[in-house]
């Protein structure tokens, strides 16, 4: 017989992904990769990002990774999260990404 | 030893005169060597001593310079950074060897970037190498440079610039270093003059005592003759007394030494870019980038929101002309939802009035804002990136639809004139072809466009020259076709603000520059000094 808890559990806590488009004028420098991976840190979902659908993957809450993806201005910046908060987690990437970190 | 020119690229403004302090590699090694254990607390010790100095730099320091810091704190207490270090002391390494490798190999990474802005960002990871190398090997992390000297050598870290008093009159001179370095940002807003990629210094042992840096011209003079060093100093001189002279000169309006009247506009991203200016230091706004409401987390930007923008914006204005480009997305702007995503030239591609053309749902919302805000001012709206007349007439006749809709349901609105940029070499060439009320001509695309050279690629930088005299002629041929035609041609790029070509600018017959608010002075000084 199937679990139905488990797989409710399965269901909330299932990867979700997004993609946004790098806006703010370099891309994911210094700056925000900081702020990414301060914002994602404040989440316990597992967050990763990665420059195409199907990955690589790399984790969001490692500064020292994230600017070793050097994603330029005008890429498509792909996240997957998954945990508890995993929907306000991908919420707030993707606020924070639209908002071109705040230096629009 | 006679006098050394070396020829860089200018990273900051200004000239400076001073002793020269190179920099050195301090090499000490570290006397103690302990088993893995040991190596590892050692690495550890030495990454949090590193932290906790930089923490105790950044409250010393404000806005752009702590946010480097920031960075490097980042970095530093990610475990990510050290992995590798520590695998090898767990292998047996001595913990500065493993954690110079480690950081060699992450550097290399950043020198391999294909963007200029990450291969700067090597210069950062330096500075956290050698700081946890200089907590290993128990020295102090940063020599003390006096703020009067020209700092030279290969390339300088954000903490050794963060450490000198550059308000002393100092200045800097890289073998290597990039002009998007952490570093050359910083010496831009203290003003400290910067020339880098001078390439090998050529000297063996003793270093030279004394040198000239250029930041405009991008050169450096090691060990200048008497006679080199007194011009230098009568140029620095009159500098000085131009920056005084223009500083004054900021409210009065803008005449050449012969008493022709230029215009001097000025170009905004954003309503915050006016807040604290007086209006009286402008004859108007020439250029209005609208790409900033429509870059929000929030959608596209409705009819009211950018009614009341354009309204702030005219009502600052107090009757002065103010000019407001619709969207130039595209290119390298590129926006959510409303530019093309994958094009494989995009500065060739669906761009400016283009995309306005092909979006006409988007298109029509800004229209129908600026006739709105058009009756709160002297409202011009120029369309960006036209090539061809058909494009300005497919905008015109949306204009007249739009503005006759509002007449219709009884809402104030008003006709603004429509002008075109010029900066596709197309339009320049048969600018009289085109019915605009007015010709901006937008140099930085224009030069890219007919030079075929990006700024922004070092490599072809060079070849990106605004007072090429293919690009002066395009100038001069839109603005005799202004003139015949009877309407006005004022000119937004960065070449207005380029005070070495407003004698070439204003020779075309161009009577209108619009320029960044920081640049009012500097300009009108520059105008003051021209003579037909």
């Amino acid at each position: 017989m199937h679990d139905a808890n488990a797989n409710r559990a399965a269901q909330t806590f299932g990867p979700l992904t997004a993609s946004a488009v790098l806006v703010n004028p370099v891309g994911l420098h210094a700056r925000p990769s900081v702020k990414l991976t301060q914002c994602a840190k404040g989440f316990a979902a597992k967050i990763e990002i990665a420059l195409a659908a199907e990955g690589p993957w790399t984790d969001a809450k490692s500064p020292v990774k994230v600017m070793r993806v050097k994603a330029p201005q005008g890429a498509t910046l792909h996240f997957r999260v998954a945990g508890p908060d995993g929907d306000a987690a991908l919420a707030a990437m993707l606020a924070l990404v639209h908002d071109g970190f705040g230096e629009a | 030893m006679g006098e050394i020119h070396l020829t860089g690229h200018p990273a900051s403004p200004g000239l400076a005169i001073g002793p020269v302090a190179v920099l050195t590699r301090a090499v000490a090694s570290r006397a103690a060597k302990g088993d893995p254990a040991q190596e590892a607390a050692a690495l550890k010790a030495a990454i949090e001593g590193a932290a906790v100095e930089l923490a105790e730099l950044i409250a010393t320091v404000h806005g752009e310079a702590a946010e480097i810091l920031e960075f490097q704190v980042a970095m530093l207490g990610d475990d990510a950074l050290a992995e590798g270090a520590y695998e090898a002391i767990a292998g047996g390494t001595v913990a500065d060897q493993a954690w110079r490798a480690a950081l060699d190999a992450e550097i290399a990474g950043y020198r391999a970037a294909d963007e200029e802005y990450f291969r700067a960002r090597a210069a950062d990871l330096v500075d956290i190498r050698d700081r946890v190398l200089a907590g290993l090997n128990g020295a102090d992390a940063i020599a003390k440079i006096s703020g009067d000297s020209v700092v030279t050598g290969d390339d300088i870290s954000p903490s050794t610039f963060l450490a000198v008093d550059w308000t002393r009159g100092g200045a800097i001179a890289l073998a290597s270093g990039s002009p998007s370095s952490h570093v050359a940002m910083l010496a831009r807003s203290r003003g400290a003059p910067m020339v880098v990629g001078l390439g090998p210094l050529p000297w063996n042992g003793q270093p030279p005592s004394l040198a000239l840096v250029d930041g405009d011209a991008g050169t450096v003079i090691f060990d200048p003759k008497p006679e080199t060093r007194r011009l230098f100093e009568r140029r620095m001189a009159a500098a000085n007394a131009a920056q005084i002279a223009a500083d004054a000169g900021r409210l009065k309006p803008a005449l050449t030494a012969d008493g022709r009247r230029i215009a001097v506009l000025l170009n905004v991203a954003a309503h915050d870019d006016l807040a604290g200016l007086d209006p009286a230091i402008c004859d108007g706004i020439g250029l209005v980038r609208t790409e900033f409401l429509f870059e929000g987390s929030r959608g596209l930007p409705g009819e009211d929101t950018q009614y009341a923008v354009y309204r702030r914006i005219l009502e600052w204005a107090a009757g002065r002309p103010v000019t407001i480009r619709t969207l130039d997305a595209g290119g390298d702007k590129p926006i959510p939802g409303v530019t093309v995503d994958g094009e494989r030239n995009p500065f060739l591609g669906l761009r400016g009035i283009r995309l306005s053309l092909a979006r006409p749902e988007v298109f029509r919302v800004q229209l129908r804002a600026l006739c709105r805000a058009a009756v709160h001012g002297t409202l011009k709206v120029m369309l960006p990136m036209v090539a061809i007349p058909s494009e300005l007439d497919r905008a015109n006749a949306m204009l007249d639809a739009e503005f006759a809709a509002l007449g219709a349901e009884g809402i104030a609105c008003a006709r603004p004139p429509l002008g075109i940029m010029v900066e596709v070499p197309a339009a320049a060439l048969c600018a009289e072809d085109f019915g605009a009320a007015f010709y901006s001509i937008g140099s930085n695309d224009l030069t890219q466009y007919t030079m075929a050279a990006a700024r922004d690629i070092g490599a072809v930088a060079d070849l990106n020259d605004a007072g090429h005299p293919a690009v002066l002629a395009l100038i001069a041929r839109t603005v005799e076709a202004g003139r015949r035609r009877g309407v006005e041609v004022s000119l937004c790029g960065d070449a207005a603000a380029d005070t070495r070509l407003t004698k070439a600018l204003l020779a075309t017959g161009l009577t209108s520059l619009s320029v960044s608010p920081i640049a009012v002075a500097r300009l009108k000084a520059a105008i003051a000094g021209v003579t037909a």
